[in-house]
This record gives structure tokens, sequence and C-alpha cells, in this order.
């Protein structure tokens, strides 16, 4: 998108870059060059900062010097204005960057006798424009001619040479003008500079205030057309780009610890997804800002950079909050590795905190962001605009790598898995503490509600906090239902009890086998030695019947050697015994 | 087409007399600025001479400056419109813009009407 808008730039306009943050890139490269540009709006949004600020950044980053002309102020006033914001004008007069005039009309002190035209606005300008060889001017507020001159008519013509000359010139110029009542310059100044306007805008809406810029029209160019918010601080003029950003950001497989060993063996064992989404929910005094705070103790312990939004407590507080339960976050601060924004969510507009979130992110460039709470945003009516806002949080951090922990607050039971803010498509991991009211006590349960792109735990644990920070321990789930608390510790107490029992009555078993294996064994063993005798006593038995045989035959053979008997007969059958 | 004029008129007629009017009304200082030669500065000096001559005779001193000569004073004078003759002298501070072609309102600017009633 950005790159078919800066190629159509290069073919049909030249741009004239103002170095104002994030107004190029909604114009597209800058106001159109050698062309004026009318920047209007009502009192105090920031008409004079934006010419000053256009300016300023054309003579120190663009080498453009420029022409300031006054209708207003006076130039010790703007000087000493804008000296707050860093911008040095006298340096940049001294060294013939920047040209100041103050065009002072008194009503009382002119008296018109006849025709005349401007044409001393003009030496005067193109003299102030020579000198220095500007190629930016702006004229801050021509319309307050109009209250100078008495001559509508004269004042009307010479103003559309003026733009003209202007043009002539080859100067990029911005006019302010007030905002009228139906018209957008009180003068119509619209009519004379038609090639591009930009709108400024200061609204109040329940007594937050919230500054808008909005490209109204701008010739042969193409441009954002949204309304932006931007902010006047220290640093001059910010104009944010925030909308949607699109869903191309590219993805990390990076895990990041949550900080609790426990939790991130719910995940995996590794933890959060690095640029990931992570909300956390529940209702009040959960430990919530207690997960947080581990998070980021854990980041610092890293390395890594934090920046911790409190919209609630201070950040004093919240250290010593988390010092009981053995989180210390001073010393990250003290290294510069951890940053507090604690701002109350009335301070400023929805936008406004947008635009702040988004500048502090791109000063402080942090790993991980905190938000903690977010639904302290929703005052009054305004759920549809948080959601909004949160989703181009959530895309711009996500664009950035940048892993965003929100901590929510819930505010009843029956609406837990509801967000105040709806957010929770939004969101890639998202845990939720709900307290677990039995017999008598109050107990936090904890359980990840989704956590996409991993397998992660469904159960539900015990969470608790001790003085070295948050423990997750199962919960008991039996007959008796969930089971958390002391209530636990009671049932695995029983549960202990009975296992013992059950140990020991194996244990017996296992001695009387043993008793009863001996037993048999012995008998076993006595019948053995019986046989034994038995069987000796027999063979004794047989040798002696032997013995007797072989003497029979003996005897018989004796005989008959005596009586001269056939003996052969005898000897075959001898073998066969 | 670029002119620088000067004119100093000075009355050498009777020196008490003003010496007189001096001490009471002061003298004129005045400046006439204008953009080149164009029918509107021509019909200013024109202008602008013959009030003086006729009023102010002996006691004014003018001088015509041509912006383009010396742009700069456009930004010291606090000059946008041309014609401008500024009244420096005497009090109050007074710029006239245009052709002076309207006798009343330049004597008014000059503060000179009711002198002349008088």
């Amino acid at each position: 998108m950005k790159k078919v808008e800066s190629k159509l730039v290069s073919t049909n306009l030249l741009k004239s870059p103002t170095g104002i943050q994030g107004f190029d890139e909604i114009t597209g490269g800058g106001l159109p060059m050698g062309r004026p540009t009318l920047v209007c709006g009502s009192a105090g949004c920031g008409k004079t900062l934006f010419g000053i600020e256009f300016l300023v950044r054309g003579a120190t980053q663009f080498n453009e010097p420029g022409v300031f002309m006054s209708f207003e102020e006076t130039n010790e006033e703007i000087t000493k204005n804008v000296a707050s914001l860093g911008f040095d004008l006298d340096y940049l007069v001294k060294h013939k960057k920047l040209a100041l005039d103050h065009v002072h009309i008194e009503r009382s002190e002119i008296e018109e006798t006849g025709e005349y035209d401007l044409e001393g606005l003009f030496i005067r300008l193109g003299y102030a424009i020579d000198s220095i060889g500007a190629k930016r001017v702006v004229l801050d507020t021509i319309e307050s001619l109009f209250a100078g001159l008495p001559n509508q008519l004269i004042l009307r013509a010479e103003l559309r040479r003026l733009f003209r000359w202007l043009k002539e010139k080859g100067v990029t110029a911005i006019i302010t003008g007030e905002r009228g009542e139906e018209t957008l310059t009180r003068q119509g100044l619209e009519e004379y500079v038609s090639d591009c306007v930009i709108l400024l805008d200061h609204r109040v809406t329940e007594q937050t205030s919230t500054r808008r810029l909005r490209v109204v029209k701008y010739r042969g160019s193409m441009h954002g057309t949204n309304e932006y918010p931007f902010l006047i601080d220290e640093d001059g003029f910010s104009v944010l780009p925030v909308t949607s950003l699109g869903l191309n950001h590219s993805v990390s497989n990076d895990r990041v610890s949550s900080g609790i060993t426990s939790l991130d063996k719910m995940f995996e064992g590794k933890g959060y997804y690095r640029g990931s989404t992570i909300l956390i929910s529940g209702t009040a005094g959960v430990g919530k800002t207690s997960l947080a705070a581990h998070f980021s103790e854990a980041a610092c312990k890293r390395g890594e950079r934090v920046l911790y939004f409190c919209f609630e407590e201070s950040p004093s507080q919240l250290m010593r909050n988390m010092l009981s339960i053995g989180i210390k976050l001073e010393p990250w601060v003290n290294k510069g590795l951890l940053q507090f924004q604690a701002t109350r969510p009335t301070f400023y507009g929805l936008e406004m905190h947008l635009a702040k979130t988004h500048k502090l992110v791109n000063d402080f460039k942090p790993n991980i962001v905190i938000l903690d709470p977010i639904n302290t945003f929703v005052i009054g009516d305004k759920e549809v605009e948080v959601k909004t806002m949160l989703m181009r949080l959530v895309d711009f951090l996500k664009s950035n790598q940048i892993t965003a922990l929100f901590t929510n607050l819930t505010s009843g039971v029956n609406e837990l898995e509801h967000t105040d803010v709806s957010i929770s498509s939004l969101i890639d991991t998202w845990i939720l503490l709900r307290d677990i009211e039995l017999s008598g006590e109050r107990n936090r349960g904890m359980y990840i509600l989704k956590s996409r792109g991993m397998a992660h735990s469904n159960q539900i644990r015990e969470f608790n906090l001790t003085n070295h920070g948050v423990e997750l321990s199962n919960v008991y789930v039996g007959p008796s239902g969930v089971l958390t608390g002391s209530a636990r510790i009671a049932q695995e107490a029983i549960e202990n009890a009975e296992v013992l029992t059950r140990k020991q009555d194996i244990e017996r078993k296992k001695r009387e086998i043993e008793r009863k294996r001996k037993a048999v064994e012995a008998q076993i063993e006595s019948l053995q030695a019986n046989f034994e005798s038995d069987v000796s006593e027999a063979v004794k038995m047989i040798n002696i019947e032997r013995d007797t045989i072989n003497q029979l035959e003996q005897d018989k053979i004796e005989m008959a050697e005596s009586r001269k008997a056939d003996i052969i007969k005898k000897k075959n059958r001898n073998p066969k015994k | 087409m670029i002119k620088e004029k000067k004119i100093k008129v000075k009355s050498s007629k009777d020196i008490l007399d003003v010496a007189l009017s001096e001490s009471h009304k002061g003298k004129y200082i005045l400046r006439l600025y204008i953009t080149g030669a164009t029918v509107r500065s021509v019909d200013a000096i024109k202008n602008i001479k013959k009030i003086c001559e006729e009023y102010l005779e002996g006691r004014y001193e003018l001088e015509v400056i041509d912006l383009y000569q010396k742009p700069y004073l456009a930004k010291d004078e606090q000059i946008i419109a041309a014609p401008t003759l500024i009244k420096k002298l005497p009090l109050p501070f007074r710029r006239i813009i245009g052709d002076l072609s309207n006798k009343e309102k330049v004597l008014l600017g000059l503060d000179l009407r009711e002198i002349k009633k008088k």
C-alpha cells in the first residue's frame, strides 16, 4: 500500500517533507511542494505550532530555509513559546535558516483614503524569502488582515493574488486559518487555497480532550482520510497513523518465560510466544498484577526491556506491594530496563492514550509492554471505541514483535469469560484467574482459557501467593468435586493415610508369603531326606539279593563241574543278567 | 520606472511663526511609501503634495520612498498596503493607506480637520 502510494507520488506530485512524525506517512511524503496548503482549526488546536515545526524541520533536516510571517504573535513571543519544544529560533535566524516577520496591524492607526493594494506585503515577503533563499513560507494567521483592513473587496482580490504569487515563487507555503461557523475558515480562505487542506481539531468528550488531524483535501495525491490523533509534547508535533495495519506481521517461534516455572509447564514447559498478546483476566484481588510483575521481573533478568503502564497504582506502591511476594522490581527500574508509566486513564482521551503509548514504545523500544489493567479505559459507553483502540494497539505491538500482557478486571463471576471490552478475539493467550469459594475459604484458581498455537494444559491449578512469588499447585479433583485450600490439604491427608495403610497391608502379606514359603521348603527337605534313606536301604537289599544270586550261580557251576555237565549253556545265560 | 524622490520643503517666511506653530502643533514628519511608478503611486504623491502645501505649508517634512528600492523598510515600518503615508510626528502615529484621493479622510488622518475649523 505504502509502496504504491510513494510510486504515485513520484510520478504525480513532488512533496515537501514536513518532518513531523507521522504526518508524512499519511500524506505519502508531506505537503505539496511549491504550493500553498491551508491548515485550519479552532483556537488552540496547534496551527501555529504545525507551521513552526514545518519550518524548523525544514531548516534543520531538509536544508530548506523558511519564512515565518506572523500576523498575531510577535517574534519574541513565538521564539519564547516554541523554546519549550526545543526549537531554538534565534539560532536559526542567526544562521539564515529562518526569517521571522511580525506583521502588526492596528486598526486605530489606519485610515483608508482611496485605492490601494497589498504590494507592501508582497515586497516584504519577497524580501524575506530572497534574503535567506527560503523554500518554505508560513503565514499565520493571514485572516487577521480582515480585522485590520476594512476594504474586503481589495483584500480578497489581493489574497488571491498573493497565493498565486506564492505559487509562482515556488515556495511551499502553509496558510493558517481560524475555523469558521460553517466554512472551514472564518473568511473562506479555502476558496483561494485549494491544493491541500488540513483540518486540526481539539475535541473534548467526557471531559477528556483529544487532538485530531484530518487531511480534508489533497489535490493530485492519495492520502489517509481518517482523523488521526496527534500529540503536542516536549518534542513537538506527532501525528499517529494508528489505523489497523493489517494482519501481515511476521511471527516468532521464540518463547518467553512467564517467570513462573509451574506456569511455563502449562505452556509446553516453555512459556508464552514472543510477540504474542496475553490477557490475564479475573475478579478483584486474584493476583493479576502479581503475574504481570513476575513476567516483568523475568524479562528484566533476561536483560529485556519492559514498559509497564499502570493505570491504578503508582509505581512505588506497586513495587512495594510486589516486594511482599518477593518480586524486586526497583533494581530494574534503576538499571533502566523497566519503565513505569502511571497515568489515570481519565487523564486524557483514548486516542491520546494510544498516541502516548505509541510514542513511549517508539522511544523506549521495549521487548515487553504491560497494560495493567485495560478495563479502566471503559468509562461510560465506549466499549466499541476501547476495542478499536486496543486492536490498533495490539496490531502496533505485534508488528514490532513486542510481547504484550494486559490484565483485565472482570466484574462478576457470571461474566468471567466475557471480558468487559470484549477483546478476546485479539488475544493469543488468555489466562483466567478465579476465586473458588469452598468450605468458608476463598482460594485462587487458575486455568488457561486459550493459547493459540500450543498444546497447553487443560488443568485448573491452584494459585498461591507466597513470600517468594506465585506458586501453582494441582487442585484436588475427586468424587467430591474440586477442592482447594485447606479442603484440598485435608483431602490429601486422608488419601495419604489410606495409602499408608494399604502399603502396610502389602508388607504384611509379603511377610506371610515368605513364612509359608519357608515352611513348605522345610517340609520338602524332610521328605527328601526320608526318600533318600529309603533309596539307600533298597539299594542295600538289591545288592544283597544280587550277591545271593551270584552265589547260587557259582554254587551251580561248581556243582556242574563236579558232575561234568554242559557248561556252555550256562555261560550264555550269564551276560543276560 | 523606479524613482526615489526626496522632497524637503522648508519655509523661511516667518521664523517666529514657524517656531510658534511648531511649539503648538509640532512639525509634521511624513513618509510616503510607494511601489514604483504605478498610477496609484503617482496619484498619492500628487495628492499629498497638494494637501501639505495647502494645510502645512512650512511645517512639514515629506519623504517619498520606493519600497522596491528599499524592501527592508517594509518590515521595519510595518507596511503592508501601498501606497502608505506614515505620520511620524506629531503623535499619535498614524498610517494612511490608499492613493490619498479622499481628501477629507487624509485630513482626518493627519489631524488637520479640527485645526481648519478653528
